[in-house]
């Protein structure tokens, strides 16, 4: 299989969508969320709230909010639940296989409500 | 040699002779020797050393050596009558065969000495698979049997009457049993085993005649020494001869106490005649273990396709379980060297006897004789002609035995008898990377046979410094088998508390679904409970099996692989209605394929209305107890097998393990359902059940052992019950039932006396843990339809839960959906519905 790198995502917006309550985000979980037509992964850890694509850039398909979170040597981390390649929450790098990387989003808290603004990555 | 298609033909179609057919068709692949066999039997080689494995319920299908090969023409119960040497040919009453190469492979026949009343009725000799059928049928309903003969032979068959209810006794000319394999002393603790089991013995005496009784049957023996042995049946077990009569008729030399004399090429003075196993005699010496043989048997395959292999010489070292006790013998057992040393050890107390044949300046190790405990003999073996691993006392006290000793090999000793490993060759794999025993096992080879050996290797890496370390993974120094004592005992029920305090970091996706399965095993509440819902797979926290588009699969339980019409019905209806690709399974249930999150619990609904509750196909955990139809229906069933794998499957459905675990149930011996590629498999008896343990299919096929014979139902539960809570207490994360066993050390044999002699004194917890797990089952589907916080979850876009998942999409393939566009690299596109069948890697 051959693994594109360069992101296409739709276009970046720069407004924030909410998307549902805090207490919608089960603890140490992901939830997929839609944001303009595209598939977000939302997580709530101990280290807060991180937004990826919900695409698995490996299998293709829209899976990684279900994957189960952590930690490696410090990084908060999701694993894939098809084939397991573990990411970076913060950055979405693939920390096992090098330059492979998932499209992060910012998400933010506000009055109680998860908002997300998609992302353009370079 | 030339292209042309030469003739073999084979005279014999022992263990040695399908050996040779097997070793000959592997060197052969272009099939330049078109091979006959004669067999005198009517039956294809089998596992002649097992023989006794009969009495344990072991069918003949099972001893089974042959596998059907086109190449190869199997003449059943046709007897070679003569070669003819002149014409190149052999004779059998049916025939003909021409041959440019004769191999004799006709193996020995039992030695009845020639005293009166030796061919009585009810006297028998212990040889074939025919003879063991007819010792059982004529010892109905009698009561005493005797042996002539205390060798392996006689041992095994003084066990055989016994277990055939029989009052026994063994009768041996030497002054102690098994005189071949051990010494005076050995032999003495060996009888004390013997006379434990209630069987008598007479050493140092001859048997002057067969004695019959008014109507002209066997009924006991007289002994030079005056004695009568009572006996309504008589086994003579008292050594071989070599089937020779072919070559002695066809005027081949033969070896000085009979045997083909043949050369270390195992090649008659006829240069197209070769002789192999028990009727060869190799520069005049017959060999009667099998080991020896296929030796011989890779020799003679080697030069017919033109190599120069020459037989190594024989190696005896036996090692063996008799009538329950270890014995084992090798190298120099009786000292016969000039001015060995012997270095003894006798325990009364433990039954234990130990005996190491030293060089007369006790520098080497020249052999030894064990009994009662030969756990020493694998490095003991492998230290023979070198000097000692560590201080004779050291290596003979029982415990401790093996500590010292794999560190002190020489590199050439050999640590893997089964594939001829060195200790060069493990040290060069652990050099290589090697750091634990599977990889040396993968590398090596060592210790994928018997086994024997893993502790040496495990005590190898310790001797090179690898840390074997038993960690989960980065979150805890534990492995699974710690972890699981420490919730345990500790009562620890959160995996935050747990890593808190036993671990470190956040957890990953090794450590939180182990613990979470930990947890259910414990009885933990439901698997989506608070916290423990956030430890599980995506399997397990949708209750349904991820698919490879996002999607899922849903698999009702089918006890047994028994359905009403009326269910069979319903789920045709979900399955429809839903629009999910269906599939019968390989462990009689149904898959359905295809389910959005969001519709898993519309289709729950539907079934647990109709009656189905959750199959745990997403689970580790027991999956099905597959079933033949058994004695209900079937012309040849013999018990309820149906019935007994639905109170199986109900009684263990829901039990978290450290893998999944399968079971099947036959109702015969035929084995229909395939019960012994199972993780535990029950096979019916005319009076019970048999129970084998540790199969798989998979990755790496396995039969599973038979572990106990002719069971009660409610025996064999309890076997199981303990069986699984053991597997599931101290197994290693994702470690089938198979690798487990292979892992414990003693294997077979310490879990059966952990779990049904109870070494342990585990058994009554092992009890009341499965019977709280039967006691708390409770349907995982039907609790979360009931509770809407757990359904919840069950949304495609938490802030648009109507909004279907776009990128799940399908075709039509031979009228079923499957998944559409699979998808590709490209981003931000979505999948597009394809109007034709998906092509399929």
């Amino acid at each position: 299989m051959t693994i594109t790198m360069t992101t296409t995502s739709p276009p970046a917006t720069r407004t924030w969508t909410p998307v549902c309550p805090l207490d919608r985000l089960e603890a140490e979980r992901g939830v997929a969320a839609l944001v303009d037509g595209v598939q977000v992964a939302l997580f709530r850890t101990a280290d807060g709230l991180f937004a990826l694509d919900n695409r698995d850039p490996v299998a293709g398909a829209y899976v990684l909010s279900r994957g189960i979170v952590g930690s490696r040597g410090g990084v908060p981390t999701v694993a894939s639940p098809l084939h397991k390649q573990v990411y970076d929450l913060r950055t979405g790098d693939c920390l096992d296989l090098p330059g492979v990387a998932v499209p992060r989003h910012d998400v933010r808290c506000r009055d109680g409500l998860v908002e997300v603004r998609l992302r353009r990555e370079g | 040699m030339s292209e042309r298609v030469s003739r073999l033909v084979v005279v014999g179609n022992g263990m040695v002779g399908q050996r040779f057919v097997d070793a000959l068709r592997a060197r052969d692949p272009q099939g330049r020797w078109r091979v006959t066999v004669l067999a005198e039997e009517n039956r294809p080689a089998y596992d002649r050393v097992r023989l006794s494995a009969f009495f344990d319920g072991v069918g003949a299908e099972e001893l089974n050596l042959h596998t059907p090969d086109d190449g190869v023409e199997l003449r059943l119960g046709e007897p070679a009558t003569e070669v003819d040497r002149e014409r190149r040919l052999v004779r059998t009453a049916a025939g003909e065969h021409p041959y440019d190469a004769l191999v004799l492979a006709t193996g020995s026949y039992a030695f009845v000495p020639p005293v009166d009343g030796a061919t009585l009725p009810g006297v028998f000799v212990y040889r074939t698979l025919d003879d063991l059928t007819a010792i059982r049928e004529y010892a109905r309903g009698r009561r005493t049997g005797a042996v002539i003969g205390g060798g392996l032979l006689g041992l095994e068959a003084a066990n055989a009457l016994r277990l055939l209810g029989l009052d026994t006794a063994v009768v041996e000319f030497a002054p102690r049993l098994m005189p071949v394999q051990v010494d005076t002393a050995g032999g003495a603790m060996l009888r004390r085993y013997v006379d434990g089991l209630g069987v008598a013995t007479h050493l140092g005496v001859a048997t002057t005649a067969v004695r019959s009784g008014p109507d002209g049957t066997v009924a006991g023996l007289e002994l030079a020494d005056g004695t009568v042995v009572d006996a309504d049946l008589v086994v003579v077990a008292a050594g071989v001869r070599p089937r020779d009569e072919l070559a002695r008729a066809a005027g081949l030399a033969l070896g000085p106490r009979g045997g083909v004399l043949v050369d270390d090429a195992c090649r008659s003075a006829d240069e197209r005649i070769w002789a192999v196993g028990e009727c060869a005699a190799v520069d005049g010496t017959c060999h009667g273990l099998v080991a020896p043989g296929y030796a011989m048997a890779e020799v003679v395959a080697d030069r017919l396709v033109g190599g120069v292999a020459t037989f190594p010489g024989a190696d005896t070292a036996t090692k063996l379980k008799l009538l329950g006790v270890d014995v084992a013998s090798f190298g120099d057992a009786h000292g016969a060297t000039p001015g060995c040393l012997d270095v003894t050890f006798t325990d009364p107390a433990t039954r234990v006897y130990a005996k190491l044949v030293l060089s007369d300046d006790a520098q080497t190790l020249l052999g030894g004789v064990l009994v009662g405990d030969a756990s020493a003999y694998p490095t003991l073996r492998a230290s023979v002609g070198g000097p000692l691993p560590a201080p004779p006392l050291a290596l003979l006290a029982p415990e401790g035995t093996t500590g010292a000793g794999a560190a002190a090999l020489p590199a050439a000793a050999q640590v893997c008898s089964c594939n001829a490993v060195t200790r060069a060759d493990v040290d060069d794999a652990i050099a290589g990377g090697c750091a634990d025993v599977p990889a040396l096992k993968a590398c090596t080879r060592a210790g994928t046979s018997c086994g024997s050996c893993v502790p040496m290797l495990k005590q190898l890496l310790d001797a090179a410094g690898v840390r074997q370390s038993t960690a989960l993974c980065e979150h805890f120094d534990a492995g699974r088998q710690e972890l699981f004592d420490i919730v345990r005992v500790r009562g620890i029920r959160t995996f935050s508390q747990l890593v808190a305090e036993h671990g470190r970091g956040r957890g990953c996706d090794i450590c939180k679904p182990v613990v979470a399965s930990i947890l259910a095993s414990l009885g933990s509440g439901h698997v989506l409970d608070g916290e423990q819902a956030s430890l599980q797979d995506t399997n397990d926290h949708f209750l349904a099996n991820l698919q490879r588009d996002g999607s899922y699969s849903v698999v009702p339980r089918i006890p047994g692989g028994e359905i009403t019409p009326e269910k069979l019905i319903v789920i045709g209806e979900v399955a429809r209605d839903f629009r999910l690709y269906t599939k019968i399974t390989g462990g009689q249930r149904i898959d359905l394929f295809g389910a959005r999150v969001e519709q898993l619990p519309q289709i729950w609904r539907r079934l647990v209305d109709a009656g189905f509750e959750s199959g745990h196909a997403y689970g580790k955990a027991l999956r099905t107890v597959k079933s033949c139809v058994g004695e209900t229906w079937c012309r040849y069933g013999v018990q309820d097998s149906v019935g007994l794998a639905i109170a199986l499957e109900l009684r263990y459905r829901g039990l978290r393990a450290p893998h999944k675990i399968k079971s099947a149930v036959s109702g015969c011996a035929r084995e229909c359902a395939e019960a012994r590629s199972k993780d535990f498999g029950v096979i019916a008896t005319d009076t019970g059940w048999n129970l084998y343990v540790g199969g798989n299919g998979g990755f790496r096929p396995r039969h599973a052992d038979l572990f106990a014979t002719d069971l009660s139902t409610e025996a064999l539960v309890r076997l199981v019950d303990r069986f699984l809570m053991y597997y599931v207490r101290t197994a290693d994360r994702l470690q089938r039932t198979a690798a487990w066993i292979e892992a414990l050390e003693g294997g077979l044999d310490h879990l059966r006396a952990v779990i049904v002699d109870d070494s342990l004194g585990l058994c009554a917890e092992l009890d009341a843990a499965m019977a709280r797990h039967v006691d708390s089952y409770s349907d995982e589907w039907r609790d979360v339809l009931e509770d809407p916080v757990r359904l919840r979850r069950f949304a495609s876009f938490v802030n648009a839960p109507g909004v279907p998942d776009p990128s799940i999409t399908f075709a039509l393939e031979r009228g079923q959906p499957v998944p559409a566009g699979r998808a590709t690299a490209d981003e931000g596109r979505q999948p597009v519905a394809l109007g034709m069948p998906a092509v399929r890697r």
